[in-house]
């Protein structure tokens, strides 16, 4: 709170002080008012935050909840910048050779149904997704494997206290997925009741959900940061097809929409509406991966594997998908942006990210050639989403056309899949990704390990799972960093038992009107909207 | 007894044949039913650049060239390149033989099915005329794409599904229109009599009465090609048809039409072209044929 006041004081008075430029500083001084609409392109699978995966979910609910700390929605961009939501002062520093974080609760929060929040809702919603009862799903608990008690020495004090210091654990925390719930509500209505209904300490309250139309929040006045939210209230509008959201903000039926937009998409409305569309981009932390079924043959052939990724030219990809899909950055197992991502001389030391793709496929095509499939027939397995998957499935055939594969691609709606991924497994290679909202490399690279659940390759490499048990209790950074690059070769290069195409490019355009919102490196961060409002 | 030779038989028929050169049928033809030339001189373009398209083009049509992705229509690509850098005309011309293929492979089996199981229904009557017509009704509940979304959602994408899909709403059609002409033959005295020279049913159905509903069977099936190219690139519109890359002109409208109607209409207008055309081809052919075949239209 104190830092949040503080920077508002700060902003005033740079504003105030900046005399001559009077009329440009107080355009950026934050109204308070105004609806905001926007648009989702995905439905709402429920309420329930700590279930959830999408963003069809956190774009309309996330306002509605507060989190225990979160990452800072004035500089989204900073893998290592939190700060407190619902806790006091600064985030913790760890205490006990880094076992120990002592979180202060706000005093005076007030959930929206009135009931004052204690150190007993940040436990009890805690415990939900760190420790949740047999039968109740919660899609984040390997998140904090490292946790070993959650305590609450008093109504406004939690102390977690983890088996080994970890670096994961702050991000893990500041996950916008991890509502606050109230213990009184988990305690009257059950663990599933959230999956409907909504009492948060949010900046925003529930009004309504028309399923498939739209969500609507209204300012909540007894919120926890002074002055904040800016907005009177909020829609979110369902709207799956992307003519339709990109018309809706062409119109000006809605002024943004917050998981982002192809560069064609971005070229169109800025040539329609010029200034008044404001363009931002970024890194996305998320990546489109290629995934051979190690259950099937020949695919248990590291040989075939390394083919596979032999002739796909990244660098080329890199240049040309950008121009018409949501993908940009060539990168290993790790965000690209972050200290422990290889950097360009370490990724052309794999197989697959050489520069000279004539030699990689070359040698793709002996590797074929030596473990006996030369003219190998793939059944690939699509998702029927365009963006990425279909631009970047279509690519990936071509491509390997090249190295004398013949690809079938094979495209299902989402539901009939994710069964084919998860379930029935009945494919050569599948496309996958790894999206995540907050940059926590240690936590998202177990999405490489064989035995991640959210792993569909079917392997098990004992080497791969050792080197990531380094990394987890590794401390010291350079250390850290040679951990992550021998895990980074044995998963891409010598085993190729996850085949990396290209890291996702978040690219937002919204009306200018629009302020307060900083693009992230997910669409999941940053999302309660108190710090948004209308420069109408 | 007076006995007749089959040769003095083959003879007569001979002499009764018309004599009128070909080109002298077309003429009057053409002539007669202008509209249904136009039609079929479409069809005939449309088959020629499925079967001459590895010829008529120097692109191939699943190739990617990013070095020249959404290139407008001009001397090297007459009609564009889509955001693959793929030549438009050649997808164009390689599209044709999806659309031939799946249009003619539908039509066929869905309208033989429909001829057999109508004339059947027909035959025998009774009981088993009421079920069958039943369940006839049943499939002609729904609408044609409703029906095909439901099997192509139970079956999976990929052309050989698409094709069932589209088979399967066609069969009730043709079987309830062919129905209601054997009707009318089942109750020719020829076919009490085949019945009494001890023909078993199938025959009867088969060599007797299927020939006699040709005219209605020959109307229907040439509409159901124009419907199972239109049907084809619906479902593969929607994503449920057939797959990138292959070359199908319904997943090249659904390619460009969404992303690129603005910065790059041709990506999405030719496509639709090449359907328009195509099933206007097929529908004013069908409908010359109807007004050749139908006895009750050929005097007007």
């Amino acid at each position: 709170m104190l830092k949040q006041t503080g920077r508002l004081a700060l902003a005033a008075a740079v504003g105030l002080g900046l005399a001559a430029g009077a009329g440009a500083a107080k355009a950026q001084t934050p109204k308070s008012g105004g609806i905001l609409n926007f648009v989702v392109g995905s439905k709402i699978p429920s309420f329930d935050g700590h279930q959830e995966t999408t963003f069809g979910m956190i774009h309309p609910i996330r306002p509605f909840y507060s989190l225990l700390i979160r990452v800072n929605p004035a500089n989204p961009s900073d893998p290592t910048d939190f700060e407190c939501d619902l806790c006091e002062g600064d985030v913790p520093e760890a205490t006990d050779g880094g076992t120990k974080y002592t979180f202060k609760i706000r005093k005076g929060v007030k959930f929206h149904d009135g009931t004052p929040l204690t150190s007993a809702d940040i436990k009890a919603t805690m415990d939900k997704i760190v420790f949740p009862p047999e039968g109740v799903p919660s899609a984040r608990k390997a998140f904090f494997r490292a946790v070993e008690s959650i305590t609450t020495p008093d109504d406004h004090t939690v102390v977690f206290k983890l088996k080994f210091p970890t670096a994961a654990f702050i991000p893990a925390l500041a996950t916008p997925f991890n509502f606050v719930y109230s213990k009184k509500d988990l305690d009257e209505h059950g663990m599933e009741w959230h999956k409907a209904n909504v009492n948060g300490t949010g900046p925003f309250k529930f009004v309504q959900h028309q399923p498939g139309a739209f969500v609507e929040g209204v300012k909540y006045q007894d919120y926890h940061l002074e002055g904040r939210p800016y907005l009177d209230g909020f829609k979110a509008i369902a709207a799956p097809k992307m003519a339709v959201r990109l018309q809706a903000i062409r119109g000006d039926r809605a002024a943004i929409e917050f998981r982002g937009f192809p560069p064609k998409a971005r070229d169109d409305l800025v040539k329609a509406l010029g200034d008044k569309i404001t363009v931002q981009e970024s890194d996305w932390n998320c990546v489109l991966l290629a995934t051979p079924n190690q259950q099937r043959k020949p695919f248990d052939d590291a040989r075939v594997r390394q083919a596979l990724t032999l002739g796909i030219d990244r660098w080329g990809g890199s240049k040309y998908l950008s121009q018409i899909a949501i993908v940009k950055t060539v990168g290993g197992v790790i965000f690209p942006n972050h200290p422990l991502a290889a950097t360009k001389e370490e990724l052309v030391k794999l197989k697959g990210y050489g520069e000279d793709i004539e030699a990689s496929r070359a040698e793709a095509k002996k590797l074929l050639a030596d473990a006996g499939h030369s003219g190998l027939k793939v059944d690939f397995s699509n998702r029927g989403v365009d963006q990425p998957y279909k631009v970047v499935g279509t690519w990936l055939v071509d491509q390997w056309r090249k190295i004398g594969v013949d690809t079938q691609q094979r495209v299902q709606p989402s539901g009939p899949f994710y069964d084919t991924l998860r379930k029935k497994k009945d494919f050569d290679v599948s496309i996958d990704f790894n999206c995540q909202s907050v940059i926590n490399p240690i936590a998202d690279m177990t999405k490489f390990l064989g035995s991640a659940g959210n792993n569909y390759a079917g392997f098990e490499d004992p080497e791969l799972e050792a080197i990531y048990a380094k990394i987890e209790k590794e401390n010291d950074p350079k250390a850290l960093r040679n951990l992550v690059r021998d895990y980074e070769t044995r998963s891409l290069s010598d085993e190729a038992s996850g085949i990396v195409t290209l890291w996702w490019y978040k690219i937002n355009p919204h009306r200018s009107y629009v302020k307060g919102w900083k693009i992230a490196p997910s669409h999941y961060l940053a999302q309660h909207l108190d710090q948004v409002w209308l420069d109408k | 007894m007076t006995t007749v030779s089959e040769s003095a038989v083959e003879a007569q028929v001979e002499d009764l044949e018309d004599k009128t050169p070909f080109w002298q049928k077309a003429k009057t033809m053409a002539r007669k039913q202008p509209v249904g030339v136009a039609g079929l001189a479409v069809v005939i373009l449309m088959i020629f650049a499925a079967i001459f398209a590895p010829w008529l083009t120097p692109y191939h049509p699943e190739y990617n060239d990013f070095a020249n992705m959404l290139t407008p229509p001009g001397a090297d690509y007459i009609l564009g390149t889509d955001q693959f850098g793929r030549d438009i005309f050649t997808r164009i011309l390689y599209g044709a033989r999806t659309a031939l293929f799946v249009g003619f492979a539908a039509a066929t089996v869905g309208a033989v099915f429909g001829l057999v199981l109508g004339v059947a229904s027909a035959y025998f009557g009774g009981m088993f005329d009421l079920i069958f017509q039943r369940i006839m009704d049943v499939f002609m509940a729904f609408p044609l794409i409703i029906l095909a979304l439901a099997v192509v959602a139970t079956l999976g994408t990929g052309t050989q599904n698409v094709i069932i899909a589209i088979t399967i709403p066609f069969i009730p059609q043709c079987a309830r229109v062919v129905r209601s002409n054997a009707l009318a033959i089942r109750e020719i005295p020829y076919v009490d009599a085949a019945r009494a020279l001890g023909f078993g049913h199938m025959r009867i159905i088969m060599r007797h009465m299927a020939p006699n509903v040709m005219a209605p069977f020959l109307i229907l099936f040439t509409a159901f090609v124009g419907q199972a190219i239109l049907l084809e690139a619906s479902l593969s519109y929607l994503g449920m048809g057939v797959q990138e890359p292959t070359p199908a002109w319904g997943l090249m409208l659904q390619g460009g039409a969404e992303e690129y109607a603005e910065s790059a209409p041709w990506v999405a207008i030719w496509p639709g072209v090449a359907i328009s055309l195509a099933v206007f081809g097929f529908n004013l052919f069908g409908d010359s044929v109807r007004d050749t075949l139908d006895p009750r239209l050929r005097s007007r």
